[in-house]
């Protein structure tokens, strides 16, 4: 990489899991409220800022171009480009790249960037047969031949509308949920349900422990317009015990599977943001970065086992760099499902899987437990798809701020088939 | 011509600009109105296909009558000739032979609506400057150019009357509703609406069954409703306009030339004269900061409490980006709630709310303080925790911002010791409720920087308050005169005359509210504090310190002068008032203005009764109270 990157400061809200109905914040409310507390402590204007950039998943419908939107929202101005961008569950990590590439080629010195959905509010569409129902009705003139039109409602199919948010964690071309593609990396790997519900019993251990110990800085709570305060993620719980996960039934493969709805991630509402400068913009407002992003990486892998996207797209940043997985002082690998990451553990940890998909020579081993999402991840912190991605980046640099650590990586697996990862550095 | 304009398009549509010589907005002068019937006789030798009108000006299209010649109206001929001029020429505009139609952008008020009214169309481009009404009324007056005649009946008597008896003003989609305009249309198509429907020949949207009813065989029922409404507001010795536009409408079709004796009756009661002064004061207030080029983009409010938490919902309400400080989200949230009620009460629509609410933000941190352009301090009246306060704010502060306090019981002298630059320290004093009171008092100390008082006068301009420049001194001006006449009132429950009495003499001396049930509001126990700050008074009243001993603070607290469980005071019937207590009452307040006045806490007379009626309510139809004390000695 030619320009150093740096990351300024980051923000994001709480991850609000969704319950009955639309969630009280739409993806605008939520990247807004943390998007301007953020741009409060800093020494420069929101109209300073170069563009915005804004990953997201599922932006409602009237939230079209939703980075443009909350860049306006933020009191950016109208000068100050906003744009969008999706990668599906690597949005928001998608749109730091994005600003990197910007900063590196010299189009940008200073940019907000993140990502954001609210999950709760993913529409309810109508079927193919409605649609056409509606359709035929536009062509009617008459009143009398849109009274025989009526008569001719698919009344079940008005009862049975598609649920938009099943389609956006369906693959579109395998056709698999994703929670059936962690259940493919299981039974690959050999995983079980106990182990699945140890790792996400962990995970609100290590969340509800960090909560305690002050570790989420980076939450901005939110408050609604009733004046309720939402200060921290709701999905966490401190009773989580292997007695309650075995309670859940799978859910991906009825009867059958070993995936459940606990040892998964939650379906989530949040945004996270980061300020990303330039060496040339980090003098010019004197900022002081909290850390650097020194690589990143996407990488492509069979939509079937998608959850091995961290182990593709990792490797070879630590080949490029001579590192081994333990040089890494911490990681921030997204937690899906929790098959899904013990499985990027046991791909590392096969020399057949590294011999014939990753071209090593000898299996690179396993991420030591102390060095692994050491505050917990979206199993108990929940996973709005577009906003995870920036979510660990942010969140990592936060640990390694906090162990005075060197470096770390952050990965996400992403729906579809693909992998992201991020080297990071602490700013000492 | 003067004024006005005349374009004869090519299609035979004729247009009649509006630009009066001289001005930013245009109002119907004499001379304005004799050059709009020269354009009348003109279109009679030569028809065009159609009338257009329109306003010149960048905002608005016409404010109303010209106000100053109200202020020259000495006798009744004058003004019986005043109202002819207009309802005449009026009366001409509505019959000619060709279709006319108002296109009305920006502020559209009494005269000016008469006109519109007259034509056949009335066309409102959908922006936030367009509102609709007739507001003579405020002034004391009617509308007496045809107003009265043809509001009823192209919106039905019920929301005519509504208007007329309020003075309210509409928007451009509210006018669409409820039929007073054809239609309302964006900027970008106004012109071309305007000839489609100048040349439409549609018909008028009829009134409903009710309406026609009401401006027809049950005109005195609905004439006597409306009196009654009036009446729940408003006196008659006080505010004869309001009836008088009943009268008109009811008994003379909205002709006042029908009925020469209530022009006299309006035009030479004191009440017209003294609300023409009250307009007056108040354009003098609004043109206070003028002088200076400080404009406002962002405001940080240290403190949500009630004042702190209104004054920044009320600045992001006008566009302010804000910053909400307190010890701790949880003391934010309840401001940002009310905030939020405000947004929706005030804007409406979805977007513009949501705006709003995007620009009021929390800041536990206080990090907006170094972005801020005016900070203002509303947190505990403690000189310490103040004094903590502008030592860590002076520093953070961007150099030309101006600092200021909304403190009403501390001097600013001893406020401003611990500051590098004590000068830049001023009082921007606001009432309560902030969002309902328009009066707010811009305090300085001695040796205050002029410049930064010129500031804080325009920032109160900029958030459509009008600034009262007054010199620090205990209770400034308003509250410094409400104390020795809520005292009185105290004195007077203390004789034994009931709280219920004493407030119901208020009311009829024309008060908005009574002094006891006023105490009960701001809480007996400030009062108590302000009563000990604020007046000679070596003892407070009995019945005020008997209930602060028990803990019956007023509203606050449920209980105070009156039973306030239900979240209003619960009044049993008031006595017969003893002859003279309201004038026995207000004379301490009036003797405290004129003693503030020759102190110098505030400039002039003028400004001390726009200071009064404005902040503290005092009867507007008065002009005032030291108006009153002179009208009393004629």
């Amino acid at each position: 990489m030619g320009r150093t990157i740096y990351v300024v400061d980051g923000a994001r809200s709480p991850f609000l899991k969704a319950q009955k109905g639309p969630g009280v914040f739409a993806a605008s409310d939520l990247a807004t409220q943390a998007g301007r507390a953020l741009l409060l402590r800093q020494p420069f204007a929101p109209a300073d800022l170069d563009e915005v950039i804004l990953g997201c998943a599922a932006p409602s419908p009237d939230e079209t171009n939703i980075g443009r939107m909350v860049a306006l929202r933020l009191g950016c101005g109208p000068k100050v480009p906003g744009w969008t961008v999706m990668r599906n569950c690597a949005s928001g990590m998608q749109a730091i790249d994005s600003a990197i590439a910007n900063i590196q080629c010299g189009r940008s010195e200073l940019v907000l960037a993140g990502g954001v959905d609210a999950l709760s509010r993913a529409p309810l569409l109508y079927s193919d047969a409605m649609v056409r129902w509606f359709a035929g009705m536009m062509s009617l003139r008459t009143v009398k031949q849109k009274i025989g039109h009526f008569l001719k409602l698919p009344y079940a199919e008005l009862l049975r509308p598609v649920i938009g948010l099943m389609k956006g964690l369906t693959d579109p071309v395998v056709g698999l949920l994703m929670g059936q593609t962690a259940e493919n990396l299981a039974w690959k790997f050999g995983i079980d349900r106990r182990q699945m519900d140890e790792f996400a019993v962990n995970s609100h251990l290590k969340a509800m422990s960090a909560r305690a110990a002050g570790h989420f800085g980076e939450i901005v709570p939110a408050v609604d317009a009733r004046g309720n305060i939402y200060a921290e993620d709701d999905g966490v719980r401190a009773d989580a015990s292997m007695s309650g996960m075995a309670r859940l039934k799978p859910f991906f493969d009825k009867k059958y599977g070993q995936i459940t709805a606990a040892n998964s991630s939650q379906i989530t509402d949040g945004a996270a943001w980061l300020i990303l400068a330039s060496e040339e913009a980090v003098q010019k407002w004197q900022l002081r970065p909290i850390g650097r992003i020194v690589d990143s990486e996407w990488a492509g892998l069979d939509p079937a086992q998608m959850g091995l996207g961290p182990v593709h797209a990792a490797t070879p940043i630590l080949q490029r760099h001579g590192l081994g997985l333990n040089d890494i002082d911490f990681w921030e690998l997204n937690e899906a499902f929790a098959a899904q990451v013990l499985a990027c553990q046991a791909a590392w940890n096969s020399e057949e899987y590294c011999r014939q998909q990753l071209d090593l020579p000898a299996p690179l081993g396993i991420i030591a437990d102390d060095k692994l999402n050491v505050d917990g991840g979206a199993v108990a912190i929940g996973h709005p798809v577009g906003a995870s991605g920036a979510r660990i980046v942010l969140h990592l640099l936060h640990v390694l701020k906090r162990n005075n650590a060197q470096r770390g990586i952050a990965a996400i697996c992403i729906g579809g088939g693909l992998g992201g990862a991020m080297l990071v550095e602490n700013c000492r | 011509m003067k004024h006005w304009q005349l374009i004869r398009e090519e299609d035979g549509i004729a247009i009649a600009v509006f630009d009066k010589a001289g001005e930013s907005t245009n109002s119907l002068s004499a001379e304005a109105m004799a050059e709009f019937g020269l354009i009348l006789d003109e279109l009679d030798r030569q028809p065009p296909t159609g009338l257009i009108f329109r306003s010149g000006k960048e905002a608005g299209f016409i404010a109303g009558a010209d106000i100053e010649e109200f202020s020259q109206l000495d006798s009744a001929e004058r003004g019986r000739a005043l109202v002819a001029r207009g309802w005449e020429l009026f009366k001409r505009l509505a019959v000619v032979s060709y279709p006319t139609l108002a296109l009305v952008r920006g502020h559209c008020l009494g005269g000016g609506l008469e006109l519109a009214l007259a034509c056949r169309y009335l066309l409102a481009v959908d922006e936030s400057g367009t509102k609709m009404g007739l507001p003579e009324v405020m002034l004391g007056i009617f509308p007496g150019w045809g107003g009265m005649l043809r509001l009823p009946r192209r919106i039905g008597p019920a929301a005519a009357l509504d208007l007329m008896l309020s003075g309210r003003t509409v928007d451009a989609k509210r006018a669409k509703r409820i039929g007073l305009a054809d239609d309302c249309v964006a900027p970008r198509v106004m012109e071309m609406a305007a000839r489609q429907l100048l040349l439409s020949g549609q018909p008028r949207r009829s009134l409903p069954f009710m309406q026609r009813l009401l401006g027809g065989p049950l005109k005195s029922v609905a004439a006597n409703g409306a009196r009654k409404q009036v009446a729940k507001k408003a006196r008659p010795e006080h505010y004869p306009a309001p009836y008088a536009i009943i009268d008109l409408w009811a008994k003379h079709d909205g002709n006042a030339l029908a009925a020469p004796e209530i022009i006299d009756r309006i035009i030479s009661s004191p009440t017209a004269r003294n609300l023409l002064r009250v307009y007056h004061l108040q354009e003098r207030l609004k043109g206070f900061g003028k002088a200076s080029d400080f404009k406002a983009g962002r405001v940080h409010v240290i403190g949500a409490g009630v004042m702190g938490g209104d004054i920044a919902a009320w600045c992001a309400l006008r566009g302010m980006t804000v910053t909400l400080q307190d010890q701790g989200l949880k003391r934010i949230a309840p401001a940002l709630q009310r905030a939020h009620a405000l947004f929706v009460k005030r804007l409406r629509e979805p977007l513009l709310v949501r705006a709003a609410f995007d620009r009021l933000i929390p800041d536990p941190d206080g990090a907006g303080v170094a972005h801020a352009d005016v900070v203002i301090e509303a947190i505990v009246e403690d000189l310490e925790a103040k004094h903590r306060l502008f030592k860590s704010l002076e520093p953070r502060m961007k150099a030309g911002a101006v600092l200021a306090t909304n403190t009403s019981s501390l001097k600013l002298e001893e406020l401003r010791t611990v500051l590098a630059r004590p000068e830049r320290l001023i009082g921007i004093h606001f009432f309560n409720p902030v969002a309902m009171m328009p009066l707010v008092e811009v305090v300085a100390a001695d040796g205050a920087e002029p410049a930064v008082v010129q500031a804080a006068c325009a920032f109160v301009r900029q958030i459509d308050k009008l600034p009262l420049p007054v010199r620090s001194a205990p209770g400034f001006l308003v509250n410094a005169v409400l104390a020795p006449y809520m005292l009185a009132a105290m004195r007077a429950v203390d004789e034994g005359i009931a709280p219920e009495t004493v407030d119901q003499a208020m009311l009829a001396f024309g008060m908005p509210m009574g002094p006891i049930e006023l105490a009960d509001t701001v809480g007996l126990d400030i009062a108590m504090a302000a009563g000990r700050q604020l007046t000679d008074s070596a003892e407070a009243p009995r019945c005020l310190s008997e209930r602060v001993g028990k803990s019956q603070l007023g509203k606050k607290s449920g209980q105070g002068f009156y039973d306030w469980s239900s979240g209003r005071a619960a009044k049993g019937a008031a006595g017969s008032v003893p002859a003279g207590l309201a004038e026995r009452l207000v004379a301490p307040l009036i003797d405290r203005v004129e003693k503030l006045l020759a102190d110098g806490v505030v400039a002039d007379g003028e400004l001390a009764d726009a200071g009064v009626i404005f902040g503290a309510g005092f009867a507007p139809f008065s002009g005032g109270p030291l108006n009153y004390r002179k009208g009393l000695n004629f």
